[in-house]
């Protein structure tokens, strides 16, 4: 690790489980999940299981904030959690060092589908939503928005650490969020990919994932090695790897995952890490692949879980999400239990637990895949380890 | 950073290098010609959506000739950048949904209501295990693309970029400014900065 450290300076949850991490991490570690099932939901023929916002609890909270614009929900649940991250700090949004970085898959897709909300076709575009964002918080900066599939929110946050590490701005907010939509949900359901059920990640009688809505704020700044606090996170190493294999299936051999794993991980690292934060979407094919990638990267024996049972796949929001819980679990010395696991249904068996369980160590790995074949991996450590 | 080469494909004209190629056929039968007369050994391309096909041909010209093409490598990087997205194809999908009497929501379209999938077929065409990565601004800004492209090979692994600018906003209305960019100081090859890509992008001598 280089002089210049990337720090967490300050986070936020929205979902359906609460409007703050602290909320969410409690929901979590106590068990709660916000999947249910939807019947006749969005003029959808075929019922689906999904975390969705209840109507209304977005506008209501939006509403403190008192804009006098008009926002996509989309745009709200964003703004709301920026906002609400930035409230923790002293970072001014409107300085030119403030880069706003913003990871989606579909943004205000939904709005092909209800034209008349009032938008024009053109909020449909991502940049010109997270224009809307910047301005919001008057941010002078283009903002950066990564659509990388389901690794976007790992994406976003190393996209984060290359800014402030060439110096291109002092604070980097990285924010993650997708809305489900009748756009989504029937897409996953022509796949075949939704489970009719509650999603069992790396069980052996899962049956595909279910879809998630959230919005999360991690924002990053610099500081020397020398300034780092014990208990501040830093985001040490990252890394974007593709299969070349297929763009809609994972790869047999976990190629890109392995490959990602290989670049951020060195041997010394290993006895620090408490555990393996995986994609774990609870489909066949992205579990299996995710035991094959760990076990080539020899770290079968670190603790693995997946929060998708908790939140199911929130696709845009993932990858930041599932990194500030991790980060709350580590703080707390506890691994979270994988909700929905009971039985191993992988074909190299990985050390997973529905309940959750002590550790001591204080660093972890954030894992994703996603379609065109992409796959990214995140070290997290404590200030401690340096 | 150095360029070793560019290419430029709008709905009418084709330049690699600085050279415009002779090709009459205009919009989306434009990209079926280059297919058919410069590639034509991937029947997949048909399978494609307009803006993977743009970037598929794209790619082709770009890398064509380039010694041992295909040899599985992972210190390449495809980063591209748009503001469309991958609107051109969601509208598609959009219409297999639309109408409750008419309802089929298709996987072979759906699987294209993502931008980057074009960063994994070119991906699985050349054997590249690097890093893909697709951004999208509210427009074309050189700065932006220059600034990212640069950032990328702080992944150490990353010797090569093939990136730039990868738009479609429709089947007929499209814009592709790929470049090869490599980390090497060699003095005869075009620095990859804001005046030079801005001079390739819009053809200023």
């Amino acid at each position: 690790m280089g002089h210049t450290m990337i720090v967490k300076i300050a986070d936020n949850i929205i979902s359906p489980l609460g409007f703050t991490t602290e909320r969410n991490y409690q929901a979590v570690k106590a068990g709660e999940s916000s999947i249910q099932l939807h019947e006749r939901h969005w003029g959808i023929p075929e019922p689906f299981m999904a975390s969705l916002f209840k109507d209304g609890e977005i506008d209501n909270e939006f509403d403190k904030l008192r804009s006098t614009c008009k926002y996509t929900d989309f745009e709200k649940a964003i703004i709301l959690s920026i906002d609400k991250a930035l409230q923790q700090t002293a970072i001014n949004p409107s300085s030119d060092r403030v880069q706003f970085i913003l990871s989606t898959t579909k943004g205000n897709i939904y709005l092909l589908d209800n034209k008349n909300e009032g938008f024009s076709k053109e909020r449909a575009l991502l940049g010109v939503s997270a224009q809307y964002i910047s301005d919001f918080f008057h941010n002078p900066n283009r903002p950066i928005v990564i659509s990388n599939a389901c690794i976007s929110g790992v994406c976003a946050q190393i996209t984060a650490m290359r800014c402030l590490q060439s110096n291109r701005c002092d604070a980097a907010i990285v924010v993650g969020c997708d809305i489900q939509s009748r756009f989504i949900v029937s897409g996953f359901q022509s796949f075949k990919a939704l489970s009719p059920d509650q999603c069992k990640p790396f069980d052996v009688k899962r049956r595909g994932l279910n879809l998630g809505e959230a919005a999360a704020t991690i924002i990053y700044g610099r500081k020397n090695r020398t300034d780092v606090d014990n208990n501040e996170w830093l985001v040490c190493r990252g890394a974007i790897r593709n299969d070349a294999n297929h763009i809609s299936g994972p790869s047999k051999t976990g190629e890109g995952s392995f490959r990602a794993l290989r670049t951020i991980i060195q041997e010394k690292d290993i006895p620090q890490i408490a555990f393996i934060n995986s994609h774990g979407t609870s489909t066949l094919y992205n579990d299996e692949m995710e035991s094959i990638a760990i076990s080539r990267a020899g770290l079968q024996s670190i603790p693995v879980n997946s929060l998708k049972g908790y939140y199911g796949h929130t696709m845009g929001a993932a990858g930041i999400l599932e990194s500030i819980l991790s980060m709350q679990a580590v703080d707390d010395k506890n691994i979270l239990a994988t909700r929905g696991y009971e039985t191993c249904g992988v074909s190299h068996p990985l050390i997973l637990s529905n309940q959750n369980r002590p550790t001591d160590k204080q660093a972890f790995i954030k894992l994703l895949s996603g379609f065109g074949g992409c796959n990214a991996a995140l070290l997290f450590k404590r200030g401690g380890l340096l | 950073m150095k360029i070793t080469c560019s290419i430029n494909i709008t709905p009418n004209k084709v330049v690699v290098n600085g050279k415009e190629l002779n090709y009459t056929e205009r919009g989306e039968k434009l990209l079926t010609a280059i297919y058919r007369r410069q590639i034509n050994d991937y029947p997949k391309f048909f399978k494609m959506d307009s803006l993977c096909r743009l970037g598929f041909v794209a790619s082709e010209l770009l890398l064509n000739g380039e010694p041992d093409r295909f040899k599985p490598r992972e210190d390449r990087a495809v980063v591209f950048f748009n503001s469309s997205s991958s609107l051109c194809n969601d509208e598609n999908y959009q219409k297999t949904i639309q109408d409750k009497n008419n309802y089929f929501p298709s996987p072979a379209i759906f699987v294209y209501t993502l931008p980057n999938i074009v960063t994994g077929e070119i991906a699985i065409r050349n054997k590249y295990y690097g890093e893909t990565s697709f951004y999208v601004l509210d427009r074309l800004d050189i700065e932006s693309m220059e600034q990212i492209i640069n950032d990328t090979f702080q992944d150490l692994t990353t010797k090569s970029v093939l990136g730039g600018w990868l738009d479609c906003k429709d089947k007929d209305h499209f814009e592709a400014h790929l470049f090869l960019i490599k980390d090497e100081e060699t003095s005869s090859l075009t620095n990859w900065d804001k005046i030079i890509i801005n001079k390739i992008i819009y053809n200023k001598q």
